[in-house]
């Protein structure tokens, strides 16, 4: 029982409220970078197999052009973020963790950097849903709300299943994260068109944008802009993370779980974000690529603090020098505080999936010793989804990965963090959830 | 920036956190428990004093003791042990002798915790096992109640308070009749209630004016206190809830069939000490379930536990052995008590 619906302010049980740092980036518009005289573009940025590089060595690639495309279905095409010279294909750091295969550019300095274009274009009124999906994958466009999940394959929606509602999430509930509000700000004629699009590609009726009520300017802005028809509607929720999950914001905004296991559109649903519709509705129409993204710099350890367009491939230390990075020993996270991605290296470059570039002092996040758990029943109050993170936690320390998966839905997971954020005992919760998940995956794969 | 003198710690999500510590969360439980003790302190006088400082200071010492056995860094300074010493002491009479007040303190902390790997792994609430030892070991000295507002409360022992170690404590019946302002039986509501038929005023059990344990004689106290760890979310109010409807439903039964027999909801729920036992022994985090339904479950059976003992066992302190048998059955409710996870299938195997 929600409690919080009987006051009309629609949520979801549980979850916690950080505090949201984003004051300082917030009603700053976005702003373009220059262009790293290196970019590097990993040919792996999304959920799915890697592209396939089709430029060699020493070869003019224009800016917006294709420089590895799609290995099947499950993949998505890369376009040069800039006009320059393929100085190598070789391994390369990324946000991941181990080297991985990247197409390095060395920018043109001579050039206007103007987007290659083709001369062509997509009425997408005209077009079969094949025909969009196909479409879309050309964009290269994934998730751009951090999970990178290629957006065609959530758009090509089984025969047998039908969508009622597009849910386009502009939650954006991690704290110190900026680029969706500015989105939702600064590029509306983008994003309704693009949830057009995505409407007609997945056939459904009608669509909803969620967003959490710390951004109601949003509201103002974007309501002279929807159709009188109705099809599309904005709503509020309550200001709670992680609210922009999408099973949170499906039962928040109509009441709907998404089955465990399963996707959205076993239950009708079509979730994308906020950025991803905006860069849908500018790419598709012109046939171009996603070379570019609104990434968020912030934190402590950064002197100007700001939301920025980047091309995508552009290192971390030419972002940090731009922004004025001060301290000596800081903590450099791709992506929000919550959920974020640690870097091992300054040369890794921002990629599709990357929204912010955090720097937190030393001091927000001073490691305490790890206590014995005192089952205050906190973790089970904040877990969105009604796991037992206590008794999880217990297990993980006796290593019964698989009871833990049997019996306790380890799988239902997502990895938000709020067990971890609420224990007073510093137990790591969540990242003993994301071993034990790694070590059940590796046994499943070893028992065939 | 120079290029390579950046030296990156390397951790994983989430980066920030916001939760008060164990110590944080002990303290103010022991911040909490202090106006009851200065409230019992005012009742019983010196005596009552000297048993919290003996059975505080027990459990700390044990406490150091087995962490310096054991090479283990000492845990003193997470305040449990202070939290148990005091719980200790208001679950006693408060002229029980002060020598079995620290083996009360001992076997508490020994027997209660350390023995089952310290805090966060006690199956049993440990002051509770330091009762529950006593009452087997010394019968009569547990029993054996005073008058609260003693005339020379301030300045003198109650006898019995300084027996020496291993001696029978002086009878204190006779004493407790020249200090007592009117006429004092020398037993507790329950004890009149069970052994006599005689059941005591509500309105006098709510604030506290009878004989009893240290610490369990104001309602209004331990309610007002109670409150206080609600307000800071460092005390679960489920489960003092969940044991005041258990206790009520299941009195309330008794009290319909037979209102001359048994005693109304009100006495149950005032006497006894229940409703310390409901605020602060009951739940005890470690002890008590994890599990939204099972958290009910656990307090609606000490509860009912509670009335039963009280009503057909041959001893009052029933309390005591309905959360001991409620912290023995919590894996088990916790077992059957998981809560339902967002999106769950009706079948675990209808995955599509």
């Amino acid at each position: 029982m929600n409690l919080l619906k009987l006051f009309g302010k629609k949520s979801f049980p549980h979850g916690i409220h950080p505090d949201e740092y984003k004051a300082e980036t917030n009603a700053k518009i976005t702003r373009r970078l220059p262009f790293a005289p290196e970019i590097i573009v990993p040919l792996a940025q999304s959920i799915g197999l890697p592209a396939k590089a089709i430029v060699f060595r020493g070869q003019h690639v224009a800016r917006g052009e294709v420089i590895a495309e799609a290995d099947g279905f499950m993949s998505v095409p890369i376009h040069a973020p800039v006009t320059g010279t393929i100085k190598e294909i070789d391994i390369a750091s990324t946000a991941k963790g181990g080297k991985q295969p990247a197409i390095i550019i060395t920018t043109s300095l001579s050039s206007g950097q103007r987007v290659h274009d083709s001369g062509e274009c997509n009425d997408f009124l005209q077009m079969s849903r094949e025909e969009l999906v196909k479409a879309v994958q050309n964009t290269g466009l994934v998730g751009l709300g951090g999970a990178a999940f290629p957006t065609h394959v959530k758009m090509a929606i089984p025969d047998n299943r039908s969508i009622h509602t597009v849910l386009v999430n502009g939650c954006e509930c991690e704290p110190f994260l900026t680029t969706d509000h500015r989105v939702m700000l600064e590029k509306i004629d983008n994003l309704i068109l693009g949830i057009r699009i995505a409407m007609r590609t997945v056939d459904a009726p009608k669509a909803v944008i969620g967003i959490e009520d710390n951004k109601l300017n949003v509201l103002t802005a974007i309501k002279p802009y929807l159709p009188d028809d109705g099809t599309i509607t904005i709503e509020a929720v309550e200001t709670k993370y992680p609210q922009g999950a999408e099973k949170m914001l499906a039962y928040s905004l109509l009441g709907i779980e998404i089955p465990s296991g399963g996707l959205p559109s076993e239950v009708g649903l079509a979730v994308f974000n906020v950025a991803t519709l905006a860069e849908l509705g500018a790419l598709l129409p012109a046939k171009q690529g996603l070379i570019e993204r609104i990434i968020t710099i912030t934190g402590d350890g950064v002197k100007k603090p700001g939301n920025y367009l980047a091309p995508i491939g552009t290192p971390v230390r030419f972002l940090l020098e731009f922004a004025e990075f001060i301290g000596d020993e800081a903590e450099l996270i791709l992506g929000g505080p919550m959920m974020g991605m640690p870097t091992r290296s300054l040369d890794v470059p921002i990629t599709k999936g990357t929204g912010a570039l955090l720097v937190l002092d030393k001091r927000a996040t001073k490691r305490d010793d790890i206590l014995p758990c005192i089952k205050c029943t906190q973790c089970l109050q904040a877990c969105p989804i009604n796991l037992n993170p206590s008794e999880l936690g217990l297990l993980a320390a006796k290593r019964q990965y698989d009871v833990m998966e049997e019996q306790y839905h380890l799988n239902d997971c997502f990895e938000c963090g709020c067990c971890s954020y609420v224990c007073p005992s510093n137990i790591p919760l969540v990242q003993y959830f994301r071993i034990a998940k790694t070590l059940n995956r590796e046994r499943h794969l070893q028992d065939g | 920036m120079a290029k390579h003198d950046l030296k990156i710690d390397i951790r994983t999500s989430p980066y920030i956190r916001k939760a008060p510590t164990v110590a944080q969360i002990m303290r103010n439980v022991v911040y909490a428990l202090l106006p009851l003790v200065f409230y019992s302190v005012y009742h019983f006088g010196i005596s009552a004093l000297a048993l919290i400082l003996i059975t505080t200071l027990s459990c700390i010492a044990t406490e150091q003791f087995f962490c310096w056995m054991s090479h283990k860094k000492s845990t003193i300074n997470d305040f449990s042990a202070v939290i148990t010493g005091l719980l200790l002491a208001m679950t006693l009479p408060p002229g029980f002798p002060l020598w079995m007040g620290a083996v009360a303190g001992f076997t508490a902390i020994a027997m209660g915790k350390t023995l089952f790997g310290g805090l966060g792994f006690n199956v049993f609430n440990p002051a509770l096992v330091g009762r529950a030892f006593i009452q087997a070991a010394f019968p009569v000295s547990i029993t054996t109640w005073t008058p609260a507002l003693a005339t020379d409360r301030f300045v003198e022992f109650i006898p019995s308070t300084l027996a020496l170690p291993f001696m029978k404590p002086l009878p204190t019946a006779e004493w407790s009749v020249q200090v007592a302002i009117d006429g004092f039986t020398g037993a507790t509501p329950l004890a009149l209630m069970k052994f006599q038929g005689i059941i005591t005023d509500s309105y006098d059990l709510f604030l506290g004016n009878t004989a009893g344990s240290t610490g369990e004689t104001s309602t209004l106290l331990i309610l007002v206190c109670g409150a206080y760890l609600v307000y800071k979310k460092m005390l679960d109010w489920r489960i003092p809830a969940a044991v005041i409807i258990g206790t009520v439903i299941s009195a309330e039964l008794f009290y319909f069939i037979d209102p001359a027999k048994y005693p109304s909801p009100a006495f149950m729920l005032l006497s006894g000490g229940l409703m310390f036992a409901a605020v602060f022994m009951a739940s005890d985090m470690v002890a008590s379930p994890v599990t939204p339904l099972g958290i009910f479950v656990f307090g609606c059976l000490v509860g009912f536990l509670t009335v039963i003992i009280r009503l057909f066992g041959g001893l009052t302190e029933a309390v005591m052995y309905a959360i001991l048998f409620g912290n023995a059955a919590t894996p088990i409710i916790e077992t059957y008590t998981q809560p339902r996870i967002y999106g769950a299938r009706k079948k675990p195997q209808d995955k599509s």
